[in-house]
């Protein structure tokens, strides 16, 4: 089998990947700043940026979504049960045998089973859980006088307590990501293929040619 | 290089967005502007009282002072006596109680408790002559005094305990003569030192009000806008806007920050949302009594020890009254952080004879109400203070005891320290019924405090309140408050979520480490 560099991550979108990693960061310290959890740039400073870095995570969003769907790039999220069980025992048995990736990764399908369920579970679930808590954060209305009755909401609680859960569930979706980035054919490939957009994979059209001679 | 240019533009725009939502414009707001140049503007009397003949007159009695000053203003007296500094009392509709007279007259605070049977000595603070137990001074409108709001001159006092009179010795041409509009002197000599001294009652109110500095109060400052009393209480025909509610029921004639300042005063759209319920002063007066104590307990149980038949007096180290034994123990404090409480403009309040419901805990005298879901109510900042005052265990209401007498011998507690005469005949005055048995209760009032306003860059941190230890608001516990709340059951579960997520990593870490060099051996092995 031959191996070839590819040109898997698009400019934009490897620029929406690190934009987003810096802003989620971001995102999550001064969240958690806010939360209490621990003192960093002060109570109001800390609300400041984390709404500057919201409104920013928001555009980017919207630039992200008219990227996916122009560009048909989406239909890699979307989650298959194929081969979803390989990948698990990929993770829990294989890696340690130096058994190849039961997934092959190319161009057109660059997510395996387990990525693409995780990803799709982040942009419909968790990603969208923090950004409307987040932004009925930002617009609560305080129970008032002369305002409409209707667009009240009595309390912020229910509020404050989903974003947390949205937050906590991508500061643990981080920690692991950064982890199993490492799972790639080297140590830094994967890494190095989010930096550059190059990816050394099989050629398989090449392979498919050779075998047929 | 069409991808460089996309990739510019749109970090251009998300440094336009950062700029344009991070700077401060630093232009002041233009209300606060025009207010200082509103108040800048030194406003000169349209009369020189001291040209009129009627006022260089010999004047035998302060009546005669009064006499000549209605002989021009004439149709000024029903308006004074319209007025609750006049009457001693307002009419307020309670809930539960229907329209009631609320006032110096028939409440109970819990400094020198009451008014009723001691008017000789309280009536040093009213604006009227001749004041007795009989009422009949609210009749006879020479009885008004005009003097003690409008001398100009602070040259007039009032004598102690002659029913409000003043001092004979005065020179009351002079004074007569220097009539204006009331200023910081004409108001403090009584608000200041209410309750038997200097900022015994209020907290925010004391005798460093005649002349502060902008430290004390931002507005008041004599080195800033150098405001008077009656620039913000604002007055129409004697009725003065503002009231404190140790004496006020309903959410009517109050002064506030906003009617200047409007509801919206600050830049930061966060701070101005702040505003629906969080009163002004909560941020803005960090803490009171800032240059002399006041008054935080009073223990009347205490009261009436004497040292040789001698009723004697102690100070604390701050070389204020730590003990009086015609007034029992105190306990004063500088530099007060206020507590906090929901407040829509309502109150209810103790009034003589009212039954106690409750004699195992304290005793509220002036509840003021509101919750985090009264569309009203907003957070404001109070002085609480705290007594232990007389009750009568059978009957269960507060003793009104008579304190003052001219003699010994009238049963009055402060002549002859005896609680037993003292509560009978005090309670005669104020025709309620006395079992004669006396037992001590725990009361508080709650002061709302107003005045002392820092300087912005002095008021309160975001994260005095938005914190999870000490939070200036950790007793109001009806409402989520950002960076002081969280749901314990989250942020366990988040943190074990995590702790797990690491240790997992972790444990695969390991095994991947030991199994590559494993891997490795072998090769090299074959």
């Amino acid at each position: 089998m031959s191996k070839k560099q590819f040109y898997i991550y698009k400019g934009f979108e490897r620029f929406w990947h690190w934009m987003q990693a810096i802003l989620i960061f971001f995102l999550a310290f001064t969240g958690f700043e806010i939360h209490g959890t621990y003192s960093f740039f002060g109570f109001r400073d800390a609300v400041r940026y984390h709404n500057v870095a919201a409104y920013m995570f928001i555009g980017l969003i919207v630039f992200a979504i008219f990227w996916h769907l122009t560009t048909g790039e989406y239909k890699q999220y979307i989650p298959t049960l194929v081969n979803i069980k390989a990948q698990l025992n990929y993770y829990i048995f294989g890696i340690f045998r130096n058994a190849p990736h039961p997934t092959k990764k190319t161009v057109l399908s660059k997510l395996n089973p387990l990525q693409k369920l995780t990803y799709f579970g982040l942009k419909i679930l968790v990603i969208p859980l923090s950004l409307t808590s987040g932004l009925l954060y930002i617009f609560y209305r305080y129970p008032s006088r002369h305002g409409i009755k209707a667009i009240n909401i009595e309390t912020l609680e229910v509020i404050a307590i989903v974003h947390t859960v949205a937050a906590v569930l991508l500061v643990a979706f981080i920690i692991t990501h950064l982890y199993l980035i490492t799972t790639g054919e080297t140590l830094t490939s994967n890494l190095k293929a989010m930096l550059t957009g190059y990816e050394e994979l099989e050629d398989m059209h090449h392979t498919e040619q050779k075998e047929k001679k | 290089m069409k991808k460089i240019v996309l990739i510019l533009a749109f970090f251009g725009l998300l440094v336009i967005i950062a700029i344009g939502s991070l700077s401060q414009r630093d232009i002041e707001p233009t209300t606060l502007i025009k207010l200082k140049e509103k108040y800048s503007k030194v406003e000169q009397p349209s009369v020189n009282h001291g040209r009129f003949e009627i006022l260089k007159q010999k004047f035998n009695s302060p009546q005669e002072v009064t006499k000549a000053c209605q002989s021009c203003h004439n149709t000024t007296a029903h308006q004074v006596m319209n007025s609750n500094h006049w009457n001693w009392e307002r009419e307020e509709y309670v809930k539960g109680r229907g329209v009631i007279y609320l006032g110096k007259r028939n409440a109970i605070n819990n400094f020198c408790i009451g008014t009723q049977g001691n008017e000789k000595s309280c009536a040093k603070c009213h604006v009227g002559y001749g004041m007795d137990s009989k009422g009949e001074v609210y009749t006879d409108s020479l009885n008004i005094d005009c003097l003690v709001c409008h001398d100009n001159s602070e040259t007039y006092a009032k004598a102690p305990e002659k029913g409000g009179a003043p001092l004979m010795n005065l020179d009351f041409n002079k004074i007569a003569q220097s009539v204006g509009k009331p200023k910081r002197t004409n108001c403090g000599v009584c608000h200041f030192y209410g309750g038997g001294g200097n900022n015994v009652k209020h907290g925010d109110l004391e005798m460093a009000m005649f002349e502060p500095t902008k430290d004390i109060d931002v507005h008041m400052g004599t080195d800033g806008m150098n405001l008077e009393c009656t620039d913000c209480h604002t007055t129409i025909q004697h009725n003065i806007a503002g009231k404190v509610y140790s004496l006020s029921s309903m959410n009517l004639n109050r002064n506030n920050c906003e009617q200047c300042h409007t509801d919206t005063p600050h830049t930061d759209d966060i701070l101005n949302e702040h505003t629906l319920k969080v009163a002004c002063q909560t941020c803005h007066i960090p803490n009171y009594a800032k240059a002399n104590a006041t008054k935080m307990y009073w223990d009347w149980s205490t009261a009436g020890r004497l040292k040789n038949g001698e009723p004697f007096v102690e100070e604390d180290s701050m070389g204020n009254h730590a003990y009086m034994s015609i007034k029992g123990s105190f306990v004063w404090e500088k530099n007060v952080k206020p507590d906090y409480i929901w407040f829509n403009g309502t109150a209810s309040h103790y009034l003589e004879g009212d039954k106690i419901k409750d004699t195992t805990k304290a005793l509220i005298l002036n509840k003021l109400h509101g919750s985090y879901s009264d569309d009203e109510a907003k957070l404001i900042p109070v002085k609480i203070h705290k007594a232990k005052q007389p009750y009568d265990p059978v009957n269960k209401i507060l003793i009104q005891p008579k304190l003052f007498a001219e003699t010994k011998g009238e049963g009055a507690f402060w002549k002859d320290f005896n609680w037993q005469t003292a509560s009978e005949e005090g309670m005669k005055d104020a025709k309620l019924p006395f079992s004669g048995k006396i037992s001590f209760l725990e009361t508080e009032m709650y002061w709302p405090v107003n005045h002392m306003v820092a300087s912005k860059e002095n008021s309160v941190n975001c994260n005095e309140c938005h914190t999870r230890d000490e939070s200036r608001l950790a007793g109001i516990n009806d409402f989520y408050l950002p960076g002081r709340d969280y749901s314990a059951l989250v942020d366990t579960g988040g943190k074990w979520l995590i702790i797990l997520s690491l240790t997992g990593i972790f444990i695969h870490a390991l095994f991947r480490f030991y199994a590559s060099k494993k891997i490795k051996q072998r090769a090299i092995n074959e």
